[in-house]
């Protein structure tokens, strides 16, 4: 559930807001950005022009009455397209604001600093006089007044200001999950933390403020698709100037009235509208699905992701691998190795780390030990343990502790080799515990995979994406559960550079890459990634390395995020489509009107057998103003991705808005024109 | 069936046929691949890359292509200019021909560089054979730069990056060598066989029938008519073009000169499959230029073997339209020849296109309008491709991914150049149709010379001309008085317009596109060379076609159809 508001397309404050922009919107210097709509914006103040001229006297123009509502067509056409566009920001805007509400002061406990230590003397200043670097405390019960990092404690927190996320997370020092957002609320605990950004410059203000399409920059295809929609424009322009000459030659009279009619209906008003709202939207479907963008160009990029890279922890596999059973090599004592397990997992604050703890049942505490140095667990040597006096206990994956013993010149036992290929072949994750590197035993972790996560992989490889799991799991574990799962490549043993190596590799061969992390040693590959998501949950560099943040901090979310890029693209083509087919139904509309009296036979092109010239003029012209706003939610929406293969999509969507552009604005037209001819 | 029709039938049928080993042949000489005729031309080339003192390995790129061409375009041009003002008092003038004025010279020039062929000359009164030579070494020179260009195009659409794009000498020297002049030679001795004329003496006299005496223009007409054909060029011989029966006496140059002009523009697109080993997309491309040529070729034979309807009212009996048409050749094969010439750029006419039916008239016109159903040679396809690159671009869009033909990203760039290449087609046409418009509304009573016919067909008839300039087709509505300084210069203008930047612009988007990152085929990528694709294509050309001139035909041809 979000707590962003899923309104209404059309909620009324959104509206009224939207009408107001509408018209602020009129200013030349915002309609220079459109060409196709500037041309109109020209047009209409010619014709209101043309309807002063006819009011001081000029004759040959038609009626002021025609002339005017003709015009003020023209004006609410205008209108509609600035709708469309403030519609779908002021959507934005609103879901902006939902989240910034969250952000507002808020109480902060500074810890004052003195010399270089601490007092606990805590002073009570409101949140936006927080500065980077800046010490504060939370309890349970209080708002976290800004971003920052757990530095000391851990605390359970209710995210779900800003994920919507009723379910509480834990949060805390140290590791990946050491990062909180300012507007969440503290439930129980208390952390020390300190403030990573300044007030207002927090990495969410910032994407907010993009969101809110402040600083919303044209997308490179959004630029090529002006292109190809203002050389549609030339092309009418040519078609409408040139016209004049020729029907003089016919000895046909036009008025301007017509000949902007003309024009205005030629072009592509339609996609030419509601082109920034669909660009808009895109980035506010995202936001619905909790996904943050800092561009748009992301969200368009993601339609064109090829390969995408996931962890199999969390998106491929419920949660974490939990310990289910140990086997002991030859000669050990169960108690020896129940011993070594425990106070090797004690510092291990990993999920498996833990579980091994809850299988075994044993308080780590209860042993003894002296003089004891805590070995983390590195990437690099895939093993972690403690050392006391003179023991040197060590858990880790097969191959590193293998070495470890050889190394010392002891044997790695048969049987717990075996165990060790039983394990893996089972798709479970075999840890080797040892003490003094003398082999002890082997612990065996298991995957749970999603439900229905192998379905989803379907639809991506019918999409055309290829997908990658990312494990630290050794090649046999991963095969395992790749197959299961039904991903086509995995990296095992992956260490944080593998995944920068992938996506190069994928890269050089031209393919584009999405990813998903939430760690520091992820930012890299993050940033090198085409499209990069970053949990909100992730650490600072994590989030700054990405161009997406996605804030459920749910890594399937990636494949939603493509569905969103192939939709917004395919609105795009969809709607240009539309629009240009339209123009068949006007000509037949228009172009019989424009020569009807002069030449009689042209009336055979009239094949809706429309009223008169002027009622012609006038459907075409309505019909062109009221398609925008009629397609205002489907621009909002986007259009439906169904992963059936590029051709039948095409064939679909041919279908769909080629022949349905060519046949509705017929039956569109003269609809209007019956309407018309009732009314006088 | 009818005779006639099958006649029709079994010329295009030869051609298709004759089309699949000439593309083949074609592929291997712009691969560097083996041929048996190496023996003959491998010495022939290397000559002249000696005497041109040419590195023929240097690879070039875009740019560099088009500054060389552009050079010998020009080279060629001034030596035309001198040759065409002076040629009265140069040698191999035994008819005593005058020289051209500087307007006349300066609209043929071009429009033989141009592949165009727009002649507002009649080759018996109007030129010497010094002057026919010259312009026979154009028809050359423009076929092989637009083979050229085109196969430049075609190495930039490999699966590779590639900054340049092979030797633009190599490319225009094989092409004329290899292809142009061996097969010239065979189809103008087949012409000698059935009388065209291969001389260089002045008239002759003949006594006719009547008993009167007659003179005859004749000259090395066979040469220039094959070359006419093979290359795309159109230009006649003489002035009457293909309906004169020296240079096309009967049924079967008829038929040979309509395969001839066929052959390479078909030809070709299977040495691009040939080429880029992707059968699937030669044939996709031939489908959809095949579709679009049976739908302009058809109606017209229909519409010119029923004749004329008000003929018909007054109860006379007619073997089709046959006005203005030859009799050894009929309704039927004159009209397919009519629309061969019209989606192919030659030009050159067996009958007069001012005396077809308005629909025909239509058909011609749409043909040159969209002028990439087949087209001329090597710049059918540069045609096609940009309706390819737009076609990419929406459907690209369509199906959820940034566009990318043969998985090379098409962005603003490119949609830049090709939005003004499809801009420039109808800009040169309407402005110049609107600009005659209105110098003749401004003077009905002096301009009056211009045009033959009064109204809607006048109007076709300047329609017709700008656009047969613009697509360097070069046929003539006639009935135009078209060799005054405002017609020379204009559709001089035009025709220099509607060559070059039509050329450049593929290449230059080419070129651009070969410089990107390669991407590879995914099951979401969509594919180029499917019939939905192919349909898409055809969608947009029509579409194109239509927004563009529709206000325009129904002017001309719809109107006075509708009239009737």
């Amino acid at each position: 559930m979000s707590l962003i508001k899923k309104n209404n397309l059309f909620e009324s404050d959104l509206v009224f807001d939207a009408i107001k922009e509408s018209f602020i919107k009129l200013s030349p210097v915002k309609m220079f950005r459109n060409p196709v709509m500037f041309t109109v914006w020209v047009g209409t103040l010619v014709m209101v022009f043309v309807c002063v001229l006819i009011a001081t006297g000029v004759k040959d123009q038609g009626s002021l009455m025609y002339n005017c509502t003709l015009t003020s067509i023209l004006f609410i056409t205008l209108l509609f397209a600035n709708f469309a566009e403030a519609i779908a920001e002021a959507r934005g805007k609103a879901q902006a604001n939902s989240l910034r509400k969250t952000r507002e002061e808020t109480p902060a406990k500074l810890i004052q600093p003195l010399g270089e230590m601490y007092l606990n003397e805590i002073k009570v200043v409101p949140s936006s006089q927080l500065k980077k670097g800046d010490i504060f405390i939370c309890e349970a019960g209080d708002i976290i007044p800004n971003d920052g990092e757990i530095i000391e404690g851990l605390a359970t927190i209710d995210e779900s200001a800003i994920t919507g996320e009723s379910a509480p997370v834990i949060r805390e020092s140290g590791g990946d999950k050491s990062s909180v957002t300012g507007g969440t609320k503290v439930l129980s605990d208390k952390i020390k933390v300190m403030v990573t950004t300044e007030q207002g410059e927090s990495f969410l203000d910032k994407m907010i403020a993009l969101v809110e399409g402040a600083s919303r920059q044209k997308t490179p295809n959004e630029i090529a698709l002006t292109i190809l929609l203002a050389g549609f424009t030339l092309v009418f322009i040519i078609v409408t100037i040139t016209l004049k000459p020729l029907a003089d030659f016919s000895q046909t009279p036009i008025t301007i009235a017509a000949f902007i009619s003309l024009f205005v209906c030629l072009i592509p008003t339609t996609i030419g509208g509601l082109l920034s709202a669909i660009g808009i939207a895109g980035m506010d479907r995202a936001l619905r699905a909790n996904v943050i963008t800092k561009s748009g160009k992301a969200v368009e990029t993601a339609g064109d992701i090829d390969v995408l890279l996931l962890d199999k922890t969390g998106t491929i596999t419920i949660g974490n691998r939990k310990a289910t059973h140990f086997y002991l090599s030859n000669g050990v004592k169960e108690e020896d190795f129940l011993r070594a397990a425990v106070l090797s997992s004690m510092s291990d604050d990993t999920p498996e780390g833990k579980s091994i703890i809850e299988l075994i049942g044993l308080n780590p505490l209860n042993f003894e030990f002296k003089n004891h140095r805590f070995i983390k667990f590195s990437a690099e040597t895939r093993c972690s343990g403690i050392d006391y006096d003179t023991t040197r206990i060590r858990k880790g994956a097969y191959d590193s502790i293998r070495a470890l013993t050889e190394k010392a010149g002891n044997i790695f036992p048969k049987e717990t080799e075996e165990k060790v290929g039983l394990i893996s072949s089972n798709g479970g994750t075999p840890l080797v515990v040892a003490e003094n590197e003398k082999v002890l035993g082997v612990i065996e972790l298991q995957d749970i995979i999603k439900a229905g996560i192998s379905e989803r992989f379907d639809r991506l490889r019918k999409m055309g994406i290829k997908t990658v799991m990312v494990t630290g799991d050794n090649p046999l574990t991963a095969k395992f559960i790749a197959e299961k799962a039904g991903v086509d490549d995995f990296i095992a043993e992956a260490k944080p550079e593998d995944k920068m190596n992938y996506i190069r590799k994928e890269q050089s061969e031209g393919r584009l890459v999405a990813m998903m992390g939430d760690g520091t040693n992820d930012a890299p590959a993050l940033a090198q990634a085409d499209v990069g998501v970053a949990m909100n949950s992730g650490t600072q560099a994590a989030k700054e390395a990405g161009n997406m943040v996605d804030l459920d901090n749910d890594p399937t979310k990636l494949i939603e995020v493509v569905e969103i890029g192939k939709q917004l693209l395919m609105t795009r083509g969809t709607l240009t489509t539309f629009s240009i087919a339209n123009d068949v139904a006007k000509y037949f509309a228009i172009v019989p009107a424009l020569f009807i009296t002069s030449i009689p036979a042209l009336n055979d092109l009239n094949i809706m057998k429309l009223h008169s010239p002027e009622s012609a003029i006038l459907s075409a012209v309505i019909f062109n103003a009221i398609i925008i706003p009629m397609l205002i939610p489907l621009a909002l929406k986007g259009v439906a991705y169904k992963p059936i293969g590029a051709s039948a999509l095409l064939r679909r969507n041919l279908l769909i808005y080629g022949l349905g552009g060519i046949i509705v604005p017929f039956i569109g037209i003269k609809l209007i024109d019956l309407f018309i001819t009732i009314l006088y | 069936m009818n005779t006639e029709i099958i006649g029709v039938i079994l010329s295009f049928l030869v051609v298709v046929i004759l089309a699949k080993p000439m593309g083949r042949y074609m592929g291997k000489i712009f691969s560097d691949e083996k041929t048996n005729l190496d023996f003959l031309f491998d010495p022939l080339d290397k000559l002249i890359y000696k005497l041109g003192n040419i590195d023929f390995k240097k690879e070039m790129n875009w740019k560099q292509h088009i500054v060389v061409m552009l050079t010998i375009n020009l080279v060629w041009f001034v030596l035309a200019m001198l040759v065409l003002t002076n040629m009265g008092n140069l040698a191999l003038n035994p008819d005593g021909n005058p020289s051209m004025s500087l307007d006349l010279a300066l609209n043929t020039a071009i429009s033989f560089i141009a592949n165009t062929n727009l002649q507002h000359y009649s080759g018996e009164t109007g030129i010497s054979y010094l002057g026919q030579l010259v312009l026979m070494l154009f028809q050359f020179i423009s076929a092989g730069c637009g083979i050229a260009m085109a196969v430049i195009v075609v190495n930039a659409m490999k699966e590779k990056v590639a900054h340049t794009l092979g030797n633009f000498y190599y490319l225009f020297v094989r092409s004329c060598t290899r292809i142009l002049l061996p097969f010239s030679i065979l189809v103008a001795i087949l012409l000698v066989l059935n009388g065209s004329p291969m001389t260089f003496e002045g008239k002759d006299t003949i006594t006719t029938l009547q008993d009167e005496s007659v003179q005859v223009s004749r000259g090395p007409a066979a040469a220039f008519i094959a070359i006419k054909h093979l290359g795309t060029n159109g230009g006649g011989f003489f002035g009457a073009n293909s309906s004169h029966p020296l240079e096309n006496p009967n049924y079967f140059t008829n038929t040979l000169e309509i395969i001839t002009q066929m052959l390479i523009p078909l030809a070709f697109i299977f040495a691009i499959g040939y080429m880029l080993k992707r059968k699937n997309l030669a044939w996709m491309i031939f489908g959809v230029m095949t579709v679009g040529f049976l739908l302009l070729a058809l109606p017209t034979i229909w519409n010119e073997m029923n004749g004329n309807p008000l003929i018909e009212k007054m109860g006379i009996n007619q073997h089709g339209n046959m006005e203005g048409k030859e009799v050894r050749f009929g309704a039927a094969a004159s009209a397919y020849w009519s629309i061969a010439t019209t989606v192919i750029s030659t030009g050159s006419v067996n009958a007069m296109h001012d005396s077809f039916m308005p629909l025909s008239g239509l058909f011609q016109m749409l043909g040159m309008m969209v002028n990439a159903f087949y087209g001329g040679c090597g710049v059918g396809f540069l045609n096609f491709y940009i309706y390819i690159i737009l076609t990419v671009f929406i459907s690209g869009l369509m199906v959820g991914r940034t566009p990318e033909f043969l998985g090379k990203k098409i962005e603003a760039k490119e949609m830049q150049i090709a939005m003004g290449v499809t801009l420039l087609h109808p800009l040169l046409i309407l402005t110049g149709t609107a600009f005659a418009s209105y110098a003749y509304t401004q003077n009905p009573i002096e301009l009056s010379a211009w045009l033959n016919n009064p109204s809607f067909h006048g109007f076709s008839e300047m329609l017709y001309e700008f656009t047969s300039s613009s697509a360097n087709n070069g046929s003539g509505f006639e009935g135009l008085g078209d060799n005054t300084p405002f017609w020379n210069i204009a559709s001089g203008i035009v025709m220099l317009l509607a060559r070059f930047i039509p050329i450049i612009g593929p290449v230059a988007i080419a070129g651009s596109l070969a410089s990107k990152k390669y991407i590879p085929e995914s099951a979401g990528t969509l594919k180029t060379d499917t019939i939905t694709f192919g349909l898409m294509i055809f969608i947009v050309i029509v579409i194109v076609a239509a927004l563009s001139f529709f206000p325009a035909l129904s002017l001309g041809p719809i109107a006075e159809y509708l009239s009737m």
